[in-house]
């Protein structure tokens, strides 16, 4: 019995299944089909606001109402649901005039996974001062739980601050590609734009590269990278919870 | 049946639903609501905001987790790693209550997002009392069972859904969350009169009562279709069921619902506060009695 | 590996004592502040949810049972500015 309600709720072609009792069946079937479907398109939007914002309400709607169809949740906890929809984004073909969609809502999901990631506390900036006694090279930090580094070939931060009420809608002036950091220090999610290879070296960092190494990585990249303004930055942010030898 | 495993104890008062947008007003608030409860599911994250308030709350409130994604009336067992997810939240915030609902929501791996109908039969009968029983098991504590909403019913039932209810409260140990809304939209939406069915209802296994506000509308026969959107304040035909329920049973913990549309902070203490008045007179009747 | 990514030990510990410096400064904490960072509070949005990503259960009246979709777009894709225009969102057909 379960399967065959289960198909036919995600499938609006199909006939109910056989063994309901209501006046008109159909038409009660409809009110679980329109649950299912309607809650799985609240919980994306609630997910990826600014993803909506770009589309329009209704348009996201239809197009939430075909990906849930094709990919409805895996678990009963709906914090991670949505992990697919850049990919399908990039794949859809009534959006392939917004090129930058789907990193808006990869930066969604970060902000998402951001916002629920485990706590911790970061070390203070004044804890680099006690770096100056060990061999710098050799040593290797954990980044905080809630940070994810994220690389678009477009102004994808301030799309996406400009469509979620944080800054001002307008043109933009410097089309051009980001490197993010999201991160959550204490609850509040940040959105921070990289210098030139930041990304990388915190993405070796995060990795569990050693600071040389990272740096080296970095370099490699981009020449101008600058290590002492990048550990600066890493410490003032509160991106670090640990170091270690 | 373990006998051993503790009852749900949330006070007999009237509690609310809780919000994150109503979290200042909570704190800053000085009428606090008899409990508060939220969806177990919101709060399985690793951490930040919602635990952070959470916790905070616990301090000065009791609380209800009110699951959503199990699943008891499913098909498959249940799943293991949600059931390890909620005895984690049970330890973490020491709830005085968790309830779950008699219906399904899974199915081959696919959460539905819904809670979702079933057949009234000895089959599912087995099913239900063996994963409540699991559940109780795995939480080390007697859950509440929820009366659900429904829009239609199956010709392979054959045991009524009050005496269905009776049976797993009898067999498993765990007690029943009445919800009176849902009693109204499912009664009306099967053309029965749920004065009835609360006349046969086994009120004294109820720990909880839930009462939310529904949407009216009509199918294309003319026949009226409640839907339980919990959208709205609750309807003048709940209070009354509700009333003359409490007649009966005296003071329940009774829980107001509102997920969708949530208004300001003071209409949903308002809605609670005349279910505490109610509760109130309830008492005041048993004493007299 | 190049000259120019070569680290020596020198190097490292000098990057140590510029980040140092900078951090001991008045005017890093200032920087911190005016880094182009999109930081903010959760906008109290959403109606149910424990924050995004989160379900509400009680069932809904809105309905999206329609296949036949003939959607004109009218989010802000039509009117933020990008190299390539306007975008124009296609109508989704069911």
């Amino acid at each position: 019995m379960q399967a065959e309600f289960a198909t036919a709720l995600l499938d609006a072609e199909r006939q109910p299944p056989a063994g309901l009792l209501a006046a008109d069946t159909t038409e009660r079937f409809a009110v679980y089909r329109n649950n299912v479907v309607s809650g799985l398109i609240r919980a994306l939007a609630s997910g990826f606001p600014a993803t909506e914002a770009i589309v329009g309400a209704d348009f996201f709607a239809a197009m939430a109402a075909i990906y849930v169809r094709v990919s409805p949740p895996a678990s009963p906890v709906l914090l991670d649901y949505g992990a697919t929809l850049p990919e399908f984004l990039a794949g859809f073909e009534p959006v392939s005039e917004l090129p930058y969609l789907a990193d808006v809502a990869r930066l969604e999901l970060g902000y998402t996974r951001a916002f629920h990631a485990a706590d911790a506390a970061p070390l203070p900036p004044g804890r680099l001062n006690d770096l100056t006694t060990h061999r710098i090279g050799a040593l290797r930090v954990a980044l905080h739980p809630s940070a994810q580094i994220l690389r678009s070939a477009y102004p994808v931060a301030e799309i996406w601050a400009m469509n979620t009420g944080r800054a001002p809608l307008r043109e933009i002036e410097d089309w051009a590609a980001q490197d993010i950091l999201l991160l959550r220090p204490q609850h509040e999610v940040a959105a921070i734009l990289l210098a030139p290879g930041e990304a990388e070296f915190l993405r070796h960092l995060q990795a569990g590269a050693a600071l040389e190494q990272a740096a080296t990585a970095a370099l490699t990249e981009a020449g101008d990278f600058d290590l002492g303004a990048a550990l600066a930055a890493m410490f003032t942010r509160g991106t670090v919870i640990a170091v270690t030898d | 049946m373990n006998a051993m495993l503790p009852h749900a104890s949330l006070p007999p008062r009237a509690g609310t639903a809780f919000k994150p947008l109503h979290f200042a007003a909570l704190q800053s608030g000085d009428v606090a609501p008899g409990f508060l409860e939220v969806h177990a599911e919101n709060y399985m994250g690793d951490g930040g905001l919602p635990h952070a308030q959470l916790g905070k709350l616990r301090t000065d409130h009791a609380l209800s987790l009110h699951g959503v994604g199990l699943s008891i009336g499913g098909a498959a067992a249940l799943d293991r790693d949600h059931l390890q997810r909620l005895r984690r939240l049970c330890d973490r915030y020491q709830p005085h209550s968790f309830s779950e609902h008699l219906a399904w929501s899974s199915h081959d791996g696919a959460f539905l997002n819904d809670l979702l109908p079933l057949p009234y039969t000895e089959d599912t009968l087995r099913r239900v009392i063996t994963h409540v029983e699991q559940t109780q098991t795995a939480l080390g504590r007697r859950i509440l069972l929820e009366n659900p909403a429904t829009y239609l019913q199956f010709a392979a039932s054959t045991i009524p859904e009050t005496e269905f209810l009776a049976e797993i409260a009898a067999r498993t140990g765990c007690s029943l969350l009445l919800d009176v809304t849902n009693v109204l939209v499912a009664c009306r939406n099967r053309g029965e009169d749920p004065h009835a069915y609360l006349a046969r209802f086994p009120l004294q296994q109820v720990g909880e009562i839930h009462l939310a506000g529904h949407h009216t509308t009509e199918d294309r026969h003319g026949a009226a279709l409640l839907i339980d959107d919990h959208g709205n304040r609750i309807a003048a035909e709940t209070w009354q069921l509700y009333e003359s329920l409490l007649a009966r049973t005296g003071p329940l913990p009774t829980l107001v619902e509102w997920d969708n549309d949530v208004p300001d902070w003071n209409v949903l203490l308002t809605e609670a506060q005349a279910a505490q008045q109610l509760l109130d007179r309830a008492a005041r009747n048993m004493k007299a009695a | 590996m190049s000259a120019k990514t070569h680290l020596t030990a020198a190097v490292l510990a000098g990057s140590l004592a510029t980040a140092l410096v900078m951090i001991g400064s008045p005017a890093m904490a200032q920087d911190a502040s005016k880094e182009k960072c999109y930081g903010v509070s959760m906008a109290g949005k959403n109606d149910c949810a424990a924050g995004p990503g989160t379900t509400c259960a009680g069932t809904s009246k809105v309905d999206y049972q329609g296949n036949a979709w003939k959607l004109v777009p009218k989010g802000t894709c039509v009117t933020m500015k990008t190299p390539k225009g306007m975008g124009s969102l296609e109508p989704i057909k069911g």
